[in-house]
């Protein structure tokens, strides 16, 4: 076990570098950041020219990655053009991101897996074709959809909810925006469970559990779900990922200023430290959250061993 | 969910029974002491006076900070702040008396010195301030902000100080209304912490406005609150304004409907059918100094020989203004008239200049540019970013009326640019080869400002590269007049070179827009569609 995580994390710096390259390329390619600074005006040349060699923009695109990475590693992640560090962006955001993100995978988690037991276990009957024509609905609704309409019933028309999250973004704020964030991951989550446990309920062992005259609710939750839950573990941890990063959409309608804020501003403005800088820290959750998945399986299925 | 919904009411109404019984309880005059809420965008550079150039951090400036002269929200007439007088004989050696008395928020005196160092850091090319062209006018500019290589000097020499209250300032060349500049933002004084602690002044502005800054989290919002030590006679009429940054003006106007924000100011086009059942009169939408155009490439010869005048003014009267703006921009474009803005008003210099040039009249454009030769090899290709302003859908809707008018098929098409970044570097290395978009937000309401950086031969945002002597001689004439009105006079002569010419097309007006609560009065914006903050009253 010991090992296998070595071997992971060291697998994980060529990822890291070569994730970072393309992404400070692909940024840098976008054009000149200093050009925009300006407006609509013409840029003056004396302050343009000051301003690229500070930024070191008047090196080989090579070198530039060079100073950038080693910068990073002395725990500089440069300045974005408002005058902020944006290390200082980041304790800002990923926090708020991060409450979010709890809260979304929450409600997936115990909604979708409750509803995907439900429905499994009633497989073909009324209640099981219902819940797959509504997780039909819900997946095909997109984002930016569901988030104004939620918004403008239980924030305008009802005043049920704020509907915009103040700069704070405590929890109790964040159920909405988490339930809208959640909604297609949602239905996904319900429908794997779904077919893993229809699956899986005629497997011998859980008739074997029956026979030895188990309580139903001990066959479903110590022998049905941990051996059903292993593709739905696998969606949540890739899930856990985009939705850190992912969030622009929900992040801008309910006044967020989470990451998925920061990266829309930083590519708007073109300011490569900014997404640079973001997108590195994402890489690195990427790649934590998919070993965190790969361990649990270990640990929901025995028999799954790593060395 | 419900429970949760339903503990933050109670908070929420708590939380708003204390604030009005503050309110009550403060001054006893009620809505002197309101404050106001309202929306903000972060400001995309640090908030300094020379390094901002938009709007947001000039929405901050203008309530903290007060200049010399001060641009009358309603007519756009500069005057007289910080300055008791300005005296010159020659429009080109000034003399800058202060009056006395005035003082920033943290005590210390405006003084001359406060106005000079304030200039000298905006010049000062390691300072890398986006407003330092704002100072290439005074002697002693190249010194400190050579265009390569390192600055010759610290300060600029054509500023001097004489005593606490005056100070002179020697020009390189005549400029008649470079007294009427110094209404800009770029041009306010600075107290001495602004150059011993910058940090910690770029964490908590201090200046010598009506307001003061109370708290400032960056990216998320500032408040603000009257400062009762204001010398100026105009206080503010409210107890402040605490502004929130939204992550999109969406969000802003739905908060605005559910009773959480008080002002937003910019309506967002998707709201704009909806605005006038929404808000009734409590929506302004007005044009300000910000003007689109169609500029032609005169630096190349088949749009710049003879007779081409003809296609470009017959491409002009191809256009349905009219129609474009209502369709696409739902009236918050105004169709245009001339090179310059409704917002300066007629005592401005804005006047019909274009005249039929820029009515609709498909019969005389298809006359007018068959008789000038036809489109240069029968093709017209317009360029601009598409990344923001609806610029595509405008873009497809001007070529469309091109092409209705001239009835030969598809012969105008559209070139997007994906970023603004990257349409400004094919712009300024000159390597378009067809029109192409151009917008110009004037920094001061003066027409001298649409003309001559845009137009004049070799002027700073000349993307076209246009060049005519008489248009450069009009404008040379027009900064060596003492007289306001005849400078405008002049610089309209030299307006009417360009509607012959038509060296750009002018498209349309942007309007501000903005919207208020129940709780808000005498909403009004300035030139640069800001609100005049000062001026509102809460209820």
């Amino acid at each position: 076990m010991g090992r296998y995580v070595i071997r992971r994390l060291l697998q994980m710096i060529p990822v890291f570098i070569g994730s970072t390259f393309l992404i400070f390329f692909m940024v840098y390619a976008l054009g000149d950041p200093v050009a925009a600074l300006f407006g609509d005006k013409a840029p003056d040349p004396a302050t343009a020219a000051r301003i690229r060699k500070d930024l070191h923009l008047d090196q080989p695109l090579w070198k530039q990655y060079l100073l950038y990475m080693g910068a990073i590693f002395q725990g500089d992640f440069g300045t974005a053009f408002n005058g902020q560090k944006v290390t200082e962006l980041m304790a800002a955001a990923f926090p708020v991101t991060l409450r979010l993100t709890l809260v979304a995978i929450v409600i997936e988690v115990i909604i979708g897996i409750t509803l995907g037991v439900i429905s499994g276990l009633r497989r073909g009957r009324p209640l099981d074709t219902g819940l797959l024509v509504l997780t039909l609905v819900v997946i095909s609704v997109p984002t930016f959809v569901s988030g104004y309409l939620l918004q403008f019933l239980l924030g305008v028309k009802w005043g049920w909810v704020r509907p915009s999250v103040s700069s704070d973004a405590r929890l109790d704020e964040l159920i909405l925006p988490g339930i809208v964030l959640a909604l297609v991951s949602l239905a996904y989550v319900t429908r794997l469970s779904r077919t893993s446990i229809a699956e899986n309920v005629r497997a011998d062992y859980v008739r074997t559990a029956i026979a030895k005259g188990l309580p139903r609710h001990r066959v479903i939750t110590r022998h049905l779900l941990r051996n059903s839950l292993i593709p739905v573990v696998t969606f949540i941890g890739a899930d856990i990922g985009s939705l850190m990063g992912g969030a622009i959409v929900t992040e801008r309608i309910f006044n967020i200023h989470g990451v998925g804020y920061q990266l829309y501003q930083g590519i708007l403005r073109n300011n490569a430290p900014t997404v640079v800088g973001f997108v590195t820290i994402l890489v690195i959750v990427f790649l934590v959250a998919n070993l965190l998945v790969d361990l649990l399986y270990a640990v929901l299925d025995p028999r799954i061993r790593y060395a | 969910m419900r429970g949760a919904t339903h503990a933050k009411w109670a908070a929420g109404a708590a939380a708003v029974a204390l604030v009005a019984t503050a309110c009550g309880g403060g001054a006893g005059s009620g809505g002197a002491d309101g404050i106001l809420s309202s929306s903000w965008g972060d400001p995309q550079n640090p908030i300094e006076p020379a390094n901002t150039n938009e709007v947001q951090g000039g929405k901050v400036l203008d309530m903290i900070f007060r200049g010399l002269k001060r641009y009358d929200p309603k007519t756009g007439e500069a005057k007289d702040m910080v300055a008791e007088r300005i005296e010159t004989t020659d429009s080109r050696n000034f003399t800058i008396t202060l009056k006395p008395g005035w003082t920033f928020s943290n005590g210390e005196p405006v003084t001359a010195k406060s106005f000079t160092d304030a200039w000298n850091y905006g010049a000062h090319v390691g300072n890398k301030q986006a407003n330092a062209p704002f100072f290439s006018d005074i002697v002693g500019y190249d010194d400190v902000h050579p265009a390569s290589g390192n600055p010759r000097a610290k300060t600029m020499r054509g500023l001097v100080v004489k005593n606490d209250r005056t100070f002179t300032v020697a020009l390189k060349d005549t400029f008649s209304s470079w007294p009427e500049t110094l209404g800009y933002q770029a041009f306010v004084p600075l107290p001495r912490v602004f150059f011993t602690d910058h940090d910690a002044w770029l964490n908590k502005p201090i200046g010598n406005g009506p307001y003061t800054v109370e708290s400032y989290a960056k990216g998320s919002g500032m408040k603000l609150r009257r400062w009762d030590g204001y010398k100026g006679d105009d206080k503010a009429k409210n107890g402040g304004v605490d502004l929130t940054v939204y992550t999109d003006n969406n969000t802003a106007y739905t908060d605005l409907m559910a009773g959480n924000l008080d002002l937003v100011d910019d309506v967002p086009a998707q709201q704009l059918k909806n605005v006038r059942n929404d808000l009734g009169d409590r929506y302004v939408n007005q044009p300000a100094l910000i003007i689109q155009t169609l500029v032609f490439p005169m630096y190349r010869p088949e749009w710049s020989k003879p007779g081409m005048e003809k296609v470009r003014r017959g491409l002009s009267m191809a256009i349905n203004r009219k129609e474009i703006t209502q369709q696409i921009f739902q009236r918050t474009r105004t169709p245009t008239k001339d090179w310059t803005s409704p917002a300066l008003g007629r005592d401005g210099g804005y006047e019909d200049m274009c005249g039929d040039a820029c009515a609709y009249n498909p019969a005389q454009a298809k006359k007018l540019i068959q008789e000038g030769g036809g489109l240069p090899g029968g093709k017209l290709t317009l360029t601009s970013n598409v990344d923001t302003g609806s610029h595509r859908a405008w873009m497809d809707a001007v070529c469309n009326s091109v092409n209705n008018a001239l009835g030969r098929g598809a012969v105008c098409t559209v070139n997007p640019v994906g970023t603004f970044a990257d349409f400004r570097n094919q712009q300024t290395a000159f390597r378009l080869t067809g029109p192409f978009r151009s917008g110009w937000q004037a920094d001061y309401p003066l027409i001298q400002n649409f003309l001559e950086p845009l137009y004049y031969t070799g002027g700073s945002s000349n993307y076209g590269k246009f060049s005519d002597k008489r248009f450069d001689a009009l404008v040379d004439k027009a900064n060596r007049e003492t007289d306001r009105a005849a400078a405008v006079k002049d610089f309209q002569a030299a307006e009417r070179i360009l509607a012959a010419q038509m060296p750009a097309i002018p498209l349309w007006y942007q309007n501000g827009s903005a919207g208020w609560s129940d709780r808000l009065s005498d909403v009004t914006l300035n030139q640069f569609s800001v609100p005049v903050y000062d001026q509102i009253k809460v209820s």
